[in-house]
């Protein structure tokens, strides 16, 4: 048993980065390179090489994928995974202070179940009970690694900010959907007051950061002026006035989008993306202009009357329109097949194959800023791809493998290997349990 | 856009009764056959009159040369909320949930709002049948939920009332089998079967739960002995015989003419539920039944039918196989049980076709993932010979494309429901035109 376990853990165990070449594959690299049939060379876990063909460097792990399709890792913009228990801070209207980064856990199966969806990027927001939510990263999905080491290092951070139905739910004074009970009122429970909301905390923290730019100015000069108080809500908003943190706002319909860009134009900052975006497609002109990115879902709709208006060609529509497009999942399950919502651009709209693909790998990395490692195929950057058994834009298609910075972090041949086992010990562990209940059972006492 | 407005005409066209279409020049993929090119299809009062590759167009028929295009027949879901469910978060859009333990007289052919606008939504994807269900497993948000629910019909997704939308209107009686596992759509989660049967042992919860599982089944039972009480006495003209409209409604599942429906997650359930329906005489459809190789010897040889629940889905548990939900239907197959899709929902009806093509990715014949959302389907609801392929005699519900329909990448050209080419217009189609205008 013991011989069993060791395998199951080895298999699960990813490889080491090492010198990977993977051969014969059609690689679609939303890069220069375009799609071609050849070969790619992994090091240091960066792409070192592509074309048709390469040599082999002397020591590499060849790969050799026949039939098989490479493309970019994965990369979901709109993410809540890997949360360990609440990821809505809802008691207040503006959680600014809370952030993402402190409840990160790596043992969150679903990053596993992402992984072997093609996911190696995920950007984990906060969620969206508040106008202005937490603070919120971009994780590798590097599987059996601590919470610091799925850390995306050198993205920027963001935050999340919601309008609409859900920041007004909390406020609704007779209580939120479901509610059996009137819960105590919180403002916005409007339109109106979120848009307040958000305006009153840049209001604040303006002047907050104009106490510590005085302070910071007196420093430079070499005085020694008393530190401004820290304050951590308006903190992460003087981040957000230096460009130093994105601004993801969840969103559905086109008049709160139009506030929302109006509100940030006023306050002096710039959406970086808006989330849902259902109804961006209305609103194009004016998202394009603000140079905001949107992230949206492919084909969802009706869940709720703001989304009564989402169509299936948003996506197709507004990139149309000069808009960097992604989409994303908000879902662990849509999560493990974002690489069919792209195909649906294909669909609906007619998008080509590579600006459908880029809907989930580099369009995704630029709105969160890292496009300049992952997202496509090109030298030099991150080795984080995907190969999948046919064409990866349909559903016909499966993971065969995931790379993580050149490190093979999913296997489906080893994960079928591994099922067995598991299944293995997990039916020993069953009937081990089983057993001592059975002990654990206090016999009858004779006369009694 | 240009073809929008042709079919706009050809649309209005075909209202005339009694007109003939002629579709010509189709590569055929009847399901019930292999593909045949150069067919020539005749239709007429809804039904395909004829089919082959000698066929003449009849005078003054409409005729539709679709060279280069195939015909599939059209895709049919088999458990939706269509009709019955607008707005999942509105509780007043949404007409599944009665009130009542026992409900079996409700019918929800007579709740489904032909303008609902998700019938526009997944008939240009290729979807022209559907089971809309009075509700299906577990009550909303995994409230409390009826013994037996209602009648579920089999529908069309096109027509100006639901009575013309009608295929039949008691397609199946819908029963929440009483069981430990949590009940309800896909996903959900809960306790690990293999636990739970662990924990089924002795201990004072497990002992509760299965006490309440006992007494729901005893009122089951009470319910069928006093319906078939009813049946008696209305066979026998009893002098003091009243109409009661819940037992009128559970003879034709009496007389096995109506099967059941029954969400049961487990094989130990699936297997009571068995049990139990031999002793009761009745025939059953099992809706989103799990650990299928568990069941499946016993599913097979009872010849009991089971509606698979969305490929997308994530695994039952947290230790459960990561491609638990995509391989079901495969596993089904090599069980040799008779499967059919369903989305068990409104929102993703759209989707059944890249549904079943997840199960191809996982192993399943692609024959037999396109059978799953047309010929088996129309067979488990009793429709076989009205439904579900491409042959003479029956609907000429028909997708024409310029692919395999399970593939994202196709697009459907032309579409025929009941014998009329139906427009490929919606309200989403509609506001991409209108924004995609806007300067």
């Amino acid at each position: 048993m013991k011989k069993t376990l060791l395998a199951v853990l080895v298999a699960l165990v990813p490889l080491c980065a090492e010198t990977i070449v993977i051969q014969n594959a059609t690689v679609m690299t939303v890069g220069s390179k375009g799609t071609f049939k050849g070969s790619v060379v992994v090091k240091d876990g960066k792409i070192a090489e592509l074309g048709e063909k390469v040599m082999v460097p002397a020591g590499a792990t060849v790969i050799d994928a026949g039939g098989q399709y490479l493309i970019p890792g994965i990369i979901d913009c709109h993410s809540h995974i890997a949360g360990d228990g609440g990821i809505n801070e809802g008691s207040v209207s503006v959680s600014s202070m809370v952030n993402i980064k402190d409840i990160i856990n790596p043992d969150d199966i679903a990053i596993y179940r992402a992984l072997a969806g093609g996911v190696t990027t995920a950007n984990i927001l906060h969620g969206s009970a508040n106008s202005i939510g937490g603070q919120t990263l971009p994780l590798k999905m590097r599987w059996g690694k601590s919470a610091e080491e799925l850390i995306f290092v050198g993205a920027t951070p963001g935050i999340k900010f919601a309008l609409g139905e859900n920041p007004k739910r909390a406020g609704n004074p007779v209580g939120g959907r479901g509610a059996a009970t009137p819960v105590a009122a919180r403002y916005p429970a409007t339109r109106m007051g979120v848009e307040d909301v958000i305006r009153e905390a840049f209001n604040d923290a303006h002047t907050y950061k104009a106490e510590w730019d005085a302070y910071d100015a007196k420093v430079a000069h070499g005085e020694h002026p008393i530190a401004p108080r820290v304050d951590l809500k308006l903190q992460a908003l003087k981040e957000v006035l230096e460009n130093k943190r994105y601004v993801h706002v969840h969103c559905y319909r086109a008049d709160e989008i139009l506030m929302m860009i109006r509100a940030a134009e006023d306050s002096g900052f710039k959406v970086r993306v808006f989330q849902h975006v259902l109804e961006g497609y209305k609103v194009a002109k004016e998202i394009a202009a603000h140079g905001a990115g949107a992230s949206t879902f492919s084909d969802w709709w009706a869940y709720k009357i703001e989304a009564i208006d989402a169509i299936p060609f948003n996506a197709t529509l507004m990139m149309k329109k000069g808009i960097v497009v992604s989409l994303n999942s908000d879902d662990a399950e849509l999560m493990r097949h974002l690489n069919t919502e792209a195909g649906k651009a294909i669909k609906y709209g007619g998008a080509t194959e590579t600006e459908a693909l880029a809907m989930v790998t580099l369009n995704p990395a630029k709105q969160l800023g890292i496009d300049k490692t992952v997202g496509s195929i090109e030298v030099g950057k991150d080795a984080d791809m995907v190969l999948y058994d046919s064409f990866p834009l349909s559903d016909f298609a499966k993971v065969e493998k995931v790379l993580i910075d050149g490190t093979v972090y999913f296997d489906r041949d080893k994960e079928l290997v591994a099922q067995t086992a598991k299944e293995a010990e997990k039916k020993r562990l069953l009937e081990k349990e089983k057993a001592a209940q059975q002990k654990s059972t206090p016999a009858r006492r004779p006369n009694q | 856009m240009k073809i929008l407005g042709l079919l706009i005409a050809s649309a209005v066209a075909a209202f005339a009764a009694g007109e003939i279409t002629f579709i010509q020049n189709a590569d055929v993929y009847p399901i019930s056959s292999a593909p045949i090119k150069g067919v020539s299809l005749l239709i007429q009062d809804g039904k395909i009159l004829d089919m082959g590759t000698k066929l003449v167009a009849p005078k003054g028929a409409m005729v539709l040369d679709v060279k280069g295009l195939r015909v599939y027949p059209g895709m049919i879901d088999s458990a939706t909320d269509l009709g019955l469910e607008e707005i999942e978060s509105i509780r007043e859009s949404i007409d599944t949930q009665e009130i009542g333990d026992f409900m079996p007289q409700l019918k929800a052919l007579s709740a489904v709002n032909p303008d609902s606008e998700h019938f526009g939504v997944v008939r240009v994807n290729g979807i022209t049948g559907a089971v809309t269900f009075p509700s299906m497993g577990g009550g909303r948000g995994g409230g409390g939920a009826q013994l037996i629910s209602g009648q579920a019909a089999l529908i069309h997704t096109d027509g100006w009332t639901w009575e013309e939308m009608e295929i039949n209107r008691g397609v199946a009686m819908c029963l929440n089998f009483p069981s430990a596992a949590g009940r309800g759509r896909g996903g959900a989660g809960g306790m690990p079967a293999d636990v739970q049967d662990m924990l089924g042992a002795p201990g004072a919860a497990g002992g509760n739960a299965q006490r309440a599982i006992l007494d729901q089944i005893a009122k089951l039972n009470g319910f069928f002995d006093d319906a078939r009480k009813y049946q008696k006495a209305k066979a026998a003209h009893l002098p003091d015989f009243h109409t009661d409209l819940k037992f009128e409604a559970m003879i034709p599942v009496l007389e096995g003419k109506m099967p059941l429906t029954i969400s049961a997650p487990r094989a130990s359930t699936i297997h009571d539920a068995i049990a139990w329906a031999d002793k009761q005489n009745v025939k059953i459809v099992f809706l989103q039944p799990r650990e299928i190789t568990k069941a499946g010897p016993e599913l097979k040889a009872k010849n009991i039918p089971i509606i698979l629940g969305r490929t997308l889905a994530l695994p039952e548990n947290e230790d459960a196989e990561y491609d638990q939900a995509f391989t079901q239907p495969l596993e089904a197959y090599k069980a040799g049980v008779k499967f059919a899709l369903g989305t068990f929902t409104t929102e993703f009806v759209r989707d059944l076709p890249y549904q079943a093509a997840t199960a191809v990715a996982y192993g399943l014949p692609h024959d037999e993932a396109m059978k799953a959302i047309t010929i088996n389907p129309a067979e488990i609801w009793g429709a076989g010979d009205k439904l579900g392929s491409v042959e003479k005699g029956k609907y000429a519900d028909l997708l024409i494309t310029d692919g395999d329909p399970m593939d994202v990448r196709t697009q459907i050209r032309h579409l025929f429901i009941k014998g009329k080419e139906v427009t490929l217009s919606n309200k989403q189609i509609r506001l991409f035109e209108r924004y995609s205008g806007r300067q």
